[in-house]
């Protein structure tokens, strides 16, 4: 009988996002997160570790990325540098 | 898409030197060769954990104790990082066991010589390694992310290991003439099977020439090998011992050290099975294993018990039944 697998995130420092740092097995959520410490915090990498069962992850599907962020392709207008500023705007 | 643009696609990223992720179309044959290979580099840390357990009680004084367990604990965490970069290739971790336990897999032979001495930890650290830190860092741009990410930790870590046997070595040869002799035969009995952990010449190693167009390895098992001898040779005039052979001199041409031929026929005999420690290493494994059953199906039933919320006075009673 296989235990289940988690997806580990640490936050690195307080005022950081949790981030993806690998996964693991372990029987119930609480294993997991006693785990992740051993596993993933032995140098003192993390002040906050969320897990979560791999199998509620759900993904983008990569063969398709391509029409699938089609949209934000064109639009360039939405980045500061789109605009050209006269010189005399010095902050902006 | 169909396979000829799917492969046109993935031959693409690997031109580029983007990363290949579990969920992209990757050829059956770059699967299977990272499956193996993957889960070859985690048993290889786990068996690896026996030899140096083997000293922990024994250590000579609390300070080696503490750095030996911690070294210890580097080892599995590794091979609990390689176990979960192989399940994102679709192997589960039950089968990979089953391959360790019953011989299927390999792993490095390295492992499958007994650690007679406490200089014994020291060569482990200096050499087997180093050699090992020679084998990763390249693979840290192995063109699978998940385990190029999992050796980037890794390589951050393996440091470690490598100085403490080094300083293990060196206070034994600053030490008693007995402790320094102690050490010259760790590293006589260490240095060869040392050689062979990059495995066979690359004549000889059928995987190589795939394995770097996929960009899975960076540079040969010769290559890697020698940058090995390069290394150790300076460093062993620190300690002030002799590298056990005969033929090791620099080579102002080459601009590299020449050294001895390995002893082929023991790397092959260890691979096969017939090493000094292949039996003793799969029969610990095999009973760990065996021994941790209950723990995990009590686990297992336990979380079970909790989801669906049976008090555990009643389910106590279930769970005896089955």
């Amino acid at each position: 009988m296989e235990q289940p697998l988690w997806e580990v995130f640490i936050r690195s420092r307080q005022g950081l996002d949790h981030k993806h740092v690998g996964s693991l097995h372990a029987a119930d959520a609480k294993m997991a997160i006693e785990s992740a410490r051993d596993v993933y915090t032995r140098r003192m990498e993390g002040v906050s570790i969320w897990v979560v069962e791999s199998k509620h992850i759900h993904a983008s599907n990569p063969e398709e990325a391509g029409s699938f962020f089609d949209p934000a392709e064109d639009k360039i207008y939405r980045h500061p540098t789109f605009y050209k500023l006269p010189d005399e705007v010095e902050y902006m | 898409m169909d396979t000829e643009a799917l492969q046109q696609s993935f031959d693409e990223k690997i031109d580029k030197d983007i990363r290949i992720e579990p969920k992209d179309w990757m050829p059956a044959d770059y699967r299977k060769t990272l499956i193996r290979q993957i889960s070859q580099h985690a048993h290889s840390e786990i068996v690896g954990m026996l030899p140096e357990a083997n000293w922990i009680t024994r250590a000579p004084t609390l300070r080696r104790k503490c750095i030996l367990i911690a070294k210890v604990q580097d080892e599995a965490g590794h091979g609990l990082y390689l176990y979960c970069a192989a399940e994102t290739l679709n192997i589960t971790r039950e089968e990979m066991t089953e391959q360790l336990l019953t011989g299927k897999a390999k792993y490095s032979s390295i492992f499958n010589y007994p650690t007679l001495s406490w200089a014994d930890m020291g060569a482990i650290g200096w050499l087997v390694d180093g050699a090992a830190i020679i084998n990763q860092i390249p693979l840290c741009r192995t063109s699978y992310g998940p385990y190029a990410r999992g050796m980037v930790r890794i390589c951050k870590e393996e440091s470690f290991h490598q100085r403490q046997g080094f300083d293990i070595l060196l206070s034994l040869c600053r030490g008693s003439e007995a402790q320094k002799a102690m050490a010259q035969d760790a590293l006589n009995r260490w240095w060869w099977p040392s050689l062979m952990m990059f495995g066979p010449r690359d004549a000889d190693s059928p995987h190589t020439i795939q394995s770097m167009k996929w960009k899975i390895k960076r540079f040969t098992n010769d290559e890697l090998r020698q940058k090995f001898v390069d290394m150790c040779a300076q460093q062993v005039e620190v300690l002030g011992l002799q590298i056990p052979d005969p033929e090791l001199k620099w080579n102002e041409a080459r601009g590299h050290y020449d050294f001895g031929e390995i002893h082929w026929d023991e790397f092959w005999n260890v691979v096969k099975g017939n090493g000094p420690c292949n039996k003793e290493r799969i029969a610990a494994r095999t009973k760990a294993h065996e021994d941790g059953e209950w723990v995990r199906r009590a686990a297992l039933a336990y979380a079970q018990k909790q989801k669906s919320g049976i008090p555990e006075s009643q389910s106590a009673k279930a769970t005896i039944k089955d």
